[in-house]
Order: structure tokens, then C-alpha cells, then sequence
């Protein structure tokens, strides 16, 4: 369960105010898309729930705890661009995280461990379609691999909270598709609440779950930043209890598959 | 008629180019110096080939009684071992200060400000320091090298180091890596590179401290016996000394070039 409240966040800068009363509750296993005009603050909010920067006011709770005041493996991320690390081949990229985490001096993983790690870290290269890419490097891997790549450098960790910052942004329009097409279904299977930023509103109808559109809802033209943005408004997308009520269907219909498949002849029953 | 910048040389003709001006600069220095000759047989200013081979293969081969070895290789051995410290030194001095500065905000605040007043000193400037404080003998020449070239390279990597996108140290972080961790994996293996190519700049002002720490007092060494035979007029000497200090650089800067390329194969990747 993974819940997440913005409770009447202000972020400044000096005198300007970027965000202003910032109010959010986010349920578990919600696809929460912010759009809004470039230049608003979509990206600092994403930035405040990352803690890579600290609002001026309010709090960030993340299931009930404040979030910490750095970035922390409870929360994942993947940016537009940079998100991989250059020098590492692809295996190693997705690796690395695990590596850490097990190894605190040398960052390296040994023997069985290692050999276990090596083997999840290449089920989840397959998962996002790199495998026969592994011992490659990311400069040789197209744009739409190399968020791929990210993606699953990130899942590996199972951060509560997967953080997008226009991740396809800068993809040609097909990878951009079956980028789509994969951040929904691994959304769906590893059951994680996801925050992403975009400015592209087909984009952010078609993925979340609930669309939060930022602006400036307050205006003075003689001093602009003395107003920030702030949620201007919020629409439910796809209802939960529509989502319920789909995944009930797919586990009623997968149930009675497997009933069919246990009991193949229906004669046999009457002998 | 196209613009001449729409104009490449062919490889074959690109190499013949560049081996003109060689070429072209011998000539004229032979042309120069027969004509020399013909005036005066004893010129010493200008030598000719045959001179120049007499003395070379004479301090080549010719084992020098003090020294219990030819000179010519003894200089070499002695002003190559001087680079070798003085260089070996500052890029050790130059990755782990250069690291620290550019990642940690506290080093960098507290110490960078004193690198940079200290590559804004002339090396050459302070040698009498060097030798009241540390002698006439090596040290204050490896410490005169370093002096000149580390605070460059500690500049050049602590820059390469902030020049890390943000986005690939936050990664780092939400994967859970502590300081030390995005040291080793993150920050040290991308800076390396760059330490390779500033080692590669340096190696010309290098030289530099060695020949001019060997001009004042040494016992042997490139420099040395240049400046030692600078009296005699002896350009059969010093200009062949000339060419192979230029040839040792080169060959310095070569395997330096090499070994970025097969230490670091991902800096010269390109999609496949």
C-alpha cells in the first residue's frame, strides 16, 4: 500500500512563487498524470516528491511518514534524458541498484548472490524487450531502449513510488507508442503507483488513472510571480471502480479458462 | 567550382600533406647547411648529417666512465624517470582532489578557490623556493612538475566531474547509492577519461619543469646535457637531443591516446 498527501506545499524561490497551496491525496495504485503549460512547475513538483529539492512550506507524506529529505530508494525515476549511466553495459546498468544495496563497501556482488541477481536482472531486461541487448552499452542503444533500460534500472529496486519526467519526450512518435503501451502494462503488473509529467494531454489521458492539470489560477499582470500554480484541476480518468470492475472480469474469465483446461473432456465427468 | 571547404584530401593525400612541411623543413635546413659548409668547413652552428651521426653514435655507444653507461641513454633514462614521477604523481593528486572538489559541495567551496590560486602561480617563479626547501636533488624536482601540472589536472577533472548530468546523480540515489558508492561506480570511472586527456595536456608543460629544473642543476637527464654542451656551441648534439625529446612526447602522448581507447572503449560508442 502505498498512499501519497501533498499537504498545502508552497515552493519559492526568493521572492517568486513558483507553487502555491499545493493539495493532493494520492491512493495506492493510481497512474496520477500532472500536465499544464510549460514553465508552470510541473517539474518541480515532480522534484519536491522526489526531495531533490524541499518545499518552502507544508510537508510531503509518503504513507503517512514524511519523505526524506534526499533521494531515496522508496522512490524511482526515470527523466527524459541522462537516466542511465554511460559507462556501464546494459545488464550492468540494471544491476546496479541490488549491487548497492547488498554491498555497501565495494558495490559488488559475489558467487551465488551475484549469479541470482544476474538472472532477475535478465528476466527484467526481457520483460522490457533489451535482453539480446545486455552486453551492449547505452550509447548504442536507440532513445526508446535506452528509457527502456531505465525503466527497468528503476524496477529492479521495487520503489513504492515510479516517478516519470516526460519520459518520452524526446522518442520518435512509434517507440513512443510501444513505450506506452509497456509503462501501462508493467504499471498493471507490478501493481505500483506511478506520478508522470508530460505536457502531451493524449498522452496523459490514455495512461493515467487521474489527470492533474497545474496552473496559475491567480494572476497579477504587474508582478507574475507573486502567484504561483497550483492544482487547477483534477479529473478522475479511469474510476477505480471501473479498473475493479475490468480486473474482476479478467480474473472471472482466467478462472473459468483454467477450469476448462483442468477438466478437458467434458465426457470423461459422465463415465 | 565549388567552395574550398567542400574539398577533403584523399587519406593517401592527406598523409603526404602532413609529411610535406616535414620534409620541406629538412630540406632547407640541409640546403642551409651545406651552404654553411662550403664557406666555412668548421661551421658548428649548422652540422651536417655526417656530424650528426659521429657524435650521436659516440654518446650512444660509447660507455661514459663516470656515469658507467652511454650518455645518451643515461640522459634519457633520467629525464624520462623525472617525467614519469613528476606525471604519475599529479594524476594520482589530480583524480583524488579533482574527484572530491567537483562532487563533495563542502571541498568544493573550501578548496577550490586555493587551486585555482595556485595554478594562477608561475611553477617557474617559485624553483628557488623549491631548492632552499627541498634541496638540489629530485625532489624539488618532482615537486616542482607537480607543482606546475596538478593543479590544472585537479581543475580539469573537478570540472569534468560537475559536467555529469544531475539527472545520473539523483538516479544513483533513488537506486539506494551512498556517497562513497556514487564515488566508485558513478562519478570516478566518468572522470577517468578525462583524467587520461589532461595528463595528455600537460605532458608539454611537464617537459617544460623537467628540461628547465635539469638546465639549473642535475646530474645527468635530456635537459642537462643540452644545456651543458650549449657552451661548446655543440648543435651536433642538441638539436638530435631536440628531436628525440619531441619523439618521446610523442610516443607519451600515443600510448596515452591508446590506452583511453582501450581502458574506456564507451566514450567512443556510437548507436550501432
Amino acid at each position: 500500500m502505498t498512499e501519497i498527501r501533498f499537504e498545502k506545499v508552497w515552493k519559492e524561490y526568493g521572492s517568486s512563487i513558483v507553487l502555491e497551496n499545493v493539495d493532493l491525496a494520492l491512493a495506492d495504485h493510481e497512474f496520477l498524470v500532472v500536465i499544464g503549460p510549460s514553465g508552470v512547475g510541473k517539474t518541480t513538483l515532480l522534484r519536491l516528491l522526489l526531495a531533490q529539492e524541499r518545499p518552502t512550506r507544508g510537508r510531503i507524506l509518503l504513507d503517512g511518514r514524511e519523505i526524506a529529505s534526499e533521494p531515496t530508494a522508496d522512490r524511482g525515476v526515470v527523466f527524459q534524458r541522462y537516466s542511465v549511466f554511460p559507462h556501464k553495459s546494459v545488464l550492468a546498468n540494471v544491476m546496479l541498484g541490488p549491487q548497492w544495496a547488498g554491498s555497501p563497501l565495494v558495490g559488488r556482488l559475489f558467487g551465488a548472490r551475484k549469479r541470482a541477481l544476474r538472472d532477475q536482472a535478465m528476466a527484467l531486461l526481457d520483460r522490457v524487450g533489451l535482453a539480446e541487448h545486455a552486453r551492449k552499452y547505452p550509447a548504442q542503444l536507440s532513445g526508446g531502449m535506452q528509457q527502456r533500460l531505465a525503466l527497468a534500472q528503476a524496477l529492479i529496486n521495487k520503489p513504492k513510488v515510479l516517478l516519470l519526467d516526460e519520459p518520452f519526450g524526446a522518442l520518435d512518435p512509434g517507440s513512443r507508442r510501444s513505450m506506452h503501451v509497456l509503462v501501462r502494462e508493467l504499471w498493471e503488473e507490478q501493481s505500483m503507483t506511478i506520478v508522470m509529467v508530460t505536457h502531451d494531454l493524449m498522452e496523459a489521458f490514455h495512461l493515467g488513472t487521474r489527470v492533474v492539470a497545474i496552473d496559475k489560477v491567480r494572476n497579477d499582470p504587474q508582478a507574475p510571480e507573486r502567484y504561483g500554480a497550483t492544482i487547477a484541476s483534477d479529473f478522475c480518468a479511469k474510476p477505480r471502480i471501473v479498473r475493479d470492475s475490468f480486473r474482476f472480469e479478467a480474473a472471472r474469465l482466467r478462472a473459468a479458462a483454467e477450469l476448462a483446461a483442468k477438466t478437458p473432456l467434458l465426457t470423461r465427468e459422465k463415465d | 567550382m565549388r567552395r574550398i571547404i567542400n574539398y577533403p584530401p584523399s587519406p593517401g593525400l592527406a598523409l603526404l600533406l602532413g609529411a610535406a612541411p616535414f620534409v620541406a623543413v629538412g630540406l632547407a635546413y640541409l640546403a642551409a647547411s651545406d651552404a654553411r659548409l662550403a664557406v666555412d668547413a668548421a661551421d658548428k652552428l649548422m652540422p651536417g648529417v655526417s656530424a650528426f651521426y659521429a657524435q650521436m653514435s659516440r654518446l650512444m655507444t660509447r660507455v661514459d666512465p663516470v656515469v658507467g653507461q652511454p650518455l645518451f641513454w643515461f640522459d634519457t633514462w633520467c629525464s624520462l624517470a623525472r617525467l614519469l614521477a613528476g606525471i604519475g604523481v599529479s594524476a594520482l593528486i589530480g583524480i583524488v582532489c579533482g574527484v572530491l572538489i567537483g562532487f563533495i559541495p563542502w571541498l568544493r567551496a573550501a578548496f577550490e578557490p586555493m587551486i585555482f590560486a595556485l595554478s594562477l602561480i608561475p611553477p617557474l617563479a617559485v624553483l628557488p623556493i623549491l631548492f632552499i626547501a627541498f634541496g638540489l636533488g629530485e625532489t624539488s624536482k618532482l615537486v616542482l612538475i607537480v607543482f606546475g601540472i596538478a593543479p590544472f589536472i585537479v581543475r580539469d577533472v573537478a570540472l569534468a566531474v560537475t559536467a555529469i548530468p544531475r539527472e545520473q546523480i539523483i538516479k544513483a540515489q533513488t537506486l539506494g547509492a551512498s556517497t562513497w558508492q556514487m564515488i566508485v561506480d558513478v562519478v570516478l570511472p566518468q572522470a577517468l577519461p578525462r583524467l587520461i586527456e589532461s595528463v595528455r595536456l600537460s605532458l608539454g608543460s611537464a617537459w617544460l619543469f623537467v628540461i628547465a629544473a635539469e638546465a639549473i642543476t642535475a646530474e645527468g637527464g635530456l635537459g642537462y646535457r643540452i644545456f651543458l654542451v650549449r657552451r661548446y656551441l655543440a648543435m651536433d648534439v642538441i638539436l638530435p637531443y631536440v628531436v628525440w625529446i619531441t619523439l618521446l612526447a610523442f610516443l607519451l602522448d600515443f600510448a596515452l591516446r591508446k590506452l583511453s581507447a582501450a581502458a574506456f572503449p564507451w566514450t567512443r560508442l556510437r548507436e550501432a
